[in-house]
């Protein structure tokens, strides 16, 4: 699937996209998160807070607890400030 | 429900003024317009400009997705939501929310309820770029703003 990374997630995680290919057993976004964070030190850093990360699923905002499903697209970013 | 919203992200400068008029332009039925227009502010001289930095598609659908929330929720004869990207200097406009309708009240409304949830739903992040030439890092998200949209879901 594909995983894009905006604000200081990105800035932290030093990419604005990747494709991963996430274990079977990786089965939330919560477990995603984990999974990622053992990826290395950006992620970690961009991770460390994770209340402060929220995530989309095919463009919709989903919970940490939300299943990854069949979803093709997945987002991480700080809360929202536009308007 | 027949009315759609009109929605644009995009870089681009607007002028709020001519883009609001399209909803009023022929028309003879409205008995209200309010419109909202979000500036960047220079923070006291500290502030160069905004860099907005969204999410192209999400940005559109939320902010689509909310639109026509309010169009269920209030009897809308126009609604128009612009919201821009990319770096945005002093005095130049954000955003724009447009609404029309018979009576003020749902004008009022649905244009408060609108920029409420931009605030926290719609998927744009501002950093602030000083002067100096500084990044003055990304703006922090506020409670008050989640407090703003809760109310409305009360």
């Amino acid at each position: 699937m594909k995983a894009l990374y905006f604000a200081w997630v990105r800035e932290r995680i030093g990419l604005a996209e990747e494709e991963i290919a996430p274990p079977p057993g990786v089965a939330t976004i919560a477990e995603l998160i984990d999974w990622l964070c053992a990826r290395g030190e950006g992620y970690e850093a961009a991770f460390a807070n994770k209340k402060a990360i929220r995530t989309a699923l095919d463009r919709t905002h989903a919970r940490h607890d939300a299943a990854l499903g069949a979803a093709r697209e997945i987002a991480f970013f700080p809360p929202m400030t536009g308007g | 429900m027949s009315l759609r919203a009109i929605v644009r992200v995009e870089a681009t400068p607007f002028d709020a003024a001519r883009e609001s008029a399209r909803l009023t332009e022929g028309r003879t039925d409205i008995g209200a317009l309010v419109t909202f227009t979000g500036l960047c502010r220079d923070e006291g001289g500290a502030l160069a400009a905004l860099e907005i930095e969204h999410y192209p598609g999400m940005a559109e659908a939320e902010i689509a997705r909310v639109a026509n929330e309010a169009l269920g929720r209030w009897p809308l004869q126009g609604l128009l939501v612009l919201h821009r990207f990319g770096r945005i200097a002093p005095g130049e406009p954000i955003v724009l929310v447009a609404a029309a309708s018979q009576h003020r009240h749902e004008a009022f409304a649905a244009a408060s309820f609108l920029m409420d949830f931009m605030k926290t739903e719609a998927p744009f992040w501002k950093k602030q770029r000083l002067t100096g030439g500084d990044d003055a890092g990304w703006v922090a998200a506020k409670d008050e703003d989640e407090a703003a949209a809760g109310k409305w879901r009360s």
